[in-house]
């Protein structure tokens, strides 16, 4: 009966692992513009691979016998570090393709990473001019 | 019953990793490329911790963690170049 309960969480979590892989992957792929682009994969890939790796840890728990924790440091390492990816990307879109003028304004002691400060710089310098 | 799933999600993951490839060919900027690299080790981390399940064994689980790790400070290492054209100053 457990073995049976297992079995099925175990499928469970794997069917859903792998069709939130394929549609993050598909995303990546249909996504008009690029910081949707940048939804896709960070979300649903790292949920993909967190349902592998759950799905991991009860194999071993429960068919082999010998519990292991190897799959939740993965885990861990993984739910901390996709999101400092992301924000990298973004950051370095932002520097690249996006101009200042179509930014919302940041709040008043703040401005937008990925701008150099020097730009920031020179621009209040012109609007206080003006 | 765990055989079929796992079959199915090698085939996912296989199919997400051609995808990533194909995108990785026809990106328009290096910014899209970086995301399919990042997305291509995810998918391979999965890829390998399905191939231990299969085989029932350990010993991939710290390749996993090295590639884990390697891929973060290298998508890291990318987005710091385009963001200030080097890496170390």
């Amino acid at each position: 009966m457990i073995l049976t309960l297992s079995e099925l969480l175990i499928t469970i979590s794997l069917m859903l692992a792998g069709v939130f892989g394929f549609v993050g992957s598909f995303g990546l792929i249909k996504l008009p513009d690029p910081m949707s682009r940048l939804h896709a994969p960070t979300k649903a890939t790292t949920l993909g691979v967190g349902g592998v790796l759950i799905a991991s840890l009860i194999h071993a728990l429960m068919i082999e016998g010998t519990p292991s924790f190897h799959e939740l440091l993965i885990t861990l390492f993984l739910f901390l570090t996709a999101p400092v990816t992301a924000n990298f990307i973004a950051k370095a879109h932002i520097h690249r393709h996006v101009e200042k003028a179509d930014l919302p304004d940041p709040s008043p002691d703040q401005s937008w990473a990925g701008l150099t400060i020097g730009e920031d710089v020179q621009d209040d310098a012109e609007a206080s001019d003006a | 019953m765990i055989d079929y799933a796992i079959w199915f999600a090698f085939a996912c993951f296989g199919a997400a990793l051609l995808m990533n490839l194909w995108k990785i060919v026809t990106a328009e900027g290096v910014g899209d490329r970086v995301l399919a690299l990042d997305t291509m080790v995810i998918n391979a981390i999965a890829l390998l911790v399905l191939f231990g399940m299969s085989n029932g064994t350990e010993i991939f689980f710290e390749a996993a963690m090295i590639i884990a790790m390697l891929g973060f400070v290298s998508t890291v290492a990318y987005a710091r170049f385009m963001l200030r054209g080097n890496i170390i100053e």
